[in-house]
């Protein structure tokens, strides 16, 4: 799912990083959104609405709209369409609404 | 807690030519962004601009960007804060920050706000999918992180965005099915429609989205005719083997802080929502408060930057920083201004404004 070759455009990508998504090591670069990683390792269910559990991914990827909320290194809510990669993040589908600690 | 003079919220198109006219004219001025980079949505655009060259047209979205970053950083009366969301503006003034989970207050004498717009959503059953996307969403995955969304995509809206987004999809590989407008004729500038059509992708106005379906994700839309009422046309279904949708169907504005700020607010259509009511200065009727882009009525880049101008030059006068050239500058901004609004495409921009503009003298 990455672009490899684009008329316009180049991409400068940080160097490549391993983290987990539920348990799975995925592959992503250093400094993309957390989204863009997974989207490009094919993930694209992120959460589950809270009254009906309906599948959601990402709508509007530029923290907006909180369609992307997810559990990174235990903190709830991150929009993970705007933070940025690191590796080793332990990222995870949120169960509820999520609280403070 | 800080003084400020100018402070500037929103790090946009309209956000950085605030900033860049409110320090040319000697204002301190301190310039919140939310993410980590300035540019706002101008960073994802590879296309080039339209309008006339001093909105810089010719000049690809990204470079635009550039230009008026660099501008930024080689002024010294500009403090720039990247990350950092404004929480509230206060009665008295007081506006409140995060940046980094650091609590900062600040006291500005003048506020311009800048904090542009969100896509809008379409209701039809399963909108709520992955897979289906906002346009400019799609935008940013591509553009700026090099990932495609998916291989076979429906675009629902045939404005400007949609048929740009479209391009930018064939362009990066990715296959664009159709594209559907409820509307009876395209919204967007005829070139970029005929540009689309020479790539063979069809254009289905009066068309609209009946529903969505897949399992965990989009794997079908299936598509209605309207008729002249804009009702389905029963028999006229078709279906599309699609994994991505992209709504296009037009934004709002990002307005919250105003209405906290007890700015008067309006519903107008023609801005895509609620917007603040303004004087010909861009002040709202609160009189710290300051406009300028798509907050205070969806439009394009350019009219955003060249409102940005005018915000930074009048709230600087306001407090006392008048800008060497002012009376120039200042009819030059609104001679672009009213250049941009012109014409039929101009239309609905000059009635929406009808309804928002209010007289210096109430606030």
């Amino acid at each position: 799912m990455r672009i490899h070759e684009h008329p316009v455009l180049t991409y400068e990508k940080g160097r490549e990083v391993e983290f987990t998504c539920n348990g799975e090591i995925v592959v992503g670069y250093e400094g993309e959104t957390i989204a863009a990683a997974l989207h490009a390792a094919g993930i694209k269910v992120l959460k589950h609405s809270i009254q009906n559990h309906r599948p959601r991914g990402f709508y509007c990827a530029i923290g907006n709209c909180s369609s992307c909320l997810m559990e990174v290194d235990g903190v709830p809510n991150v929009r993970i369409c705007v933070e940025p990669l690191k590796e080793g993040m332990i990222v995870k589908t949120q169960e509820g609404k999520g609280a403070l600690e | 807690m800080k003084h400020i003079e100018i402070l500037i919220v929103g790090g946009g198109p309209a956000g950085l030519c605030a900033a860049i006219s409110a320090a040319q004219s000697g204002a301190k001025v301190m310039l919140v962004e939310r993410h980590d980079h300035l540019g706002g949505q101008l960073i994802k655009q590879t296309h080039m601009f339209f309008g006339s060259e001093k909105q810089y047209a010719g000049t690809r979205g990204i470079d635009i960007s550039t230009i008026l970053t660099d501008e930024i950083a080689n002024s010294e009366n500009i403090e720039v804060l990247n990350n950092a969301t404004v929480l509230a503006i206060y009665e008295d003034g007081v506006i409140t920050l995060e940046q980094n989970h650091k609590y900062i207050k600040v006291k500005p004498e003048r506020v311009i706000i800048a904090t542009g717009a969100s896509e809008k959503s379409l209701a039809f059953p399963n909108n709520d999918m992955p897979g289906i996307y906002g346009a400019g969403a799609v935008q940013t995955l591509m553009n700026i992180h090099g990932v495609k969304p998916g291989h076979n995509v429906l675009m629902v809206g045939a404005g400007n965005i949609g048929l740009i987004v479209s391009y930018q999809l064939m362009q990066a590989g990715v296959n664009v099915k159709a594209i559907l407008d409820a509307s009876p004729k395209i919204g967007g500038y005829l070139v970029h429609a005929s540009k689309i059509r020479r790539m063979g992708i069809p254009i289905l106005t009066r068309h609209t989205v009946l529903k969505a379906d897949g399992k965990d994700s989009l794997e079908h839309a299936t598509v209605v005719e309207l008729d002249e009422r804009w009702q389905p046309i029963p028999g006229s279904e078709k279906e599309f083997d699609v994994d991505v949708m992209c709504v296009s169907v037009g934004l709002s504005p990002l307005s919250e802080l105003l209405f906290q700020a007890g700015c008067e607010m309006k519903m107008v259509r023609e801005f895509g929502g609620y917007v603040p009511l303004r004087t010909e200065h861009l002040r709202t009727t609160n009189p710290q408060i300051y406009i300028a882009g798509d907050v205070g009525g969806i439009e394009e880049a350019s009219s955003a930057m060249v409102e940005g101008h005018l915000a930074g030059l009048a709230a600087a006068k306001s407090i006392g920083y008048e800008h060497p050239e002012f009376e120039r500058v200042y009819v030059d901004y609104n001679e672009q201004l009213e250049a941009l609004r012109a014409g039929h495409a101009g239309d609905h921009i000059r009635a929406g404004m009808s309804k928002a503009l209010i007289k210096e003298a109430s606030c």
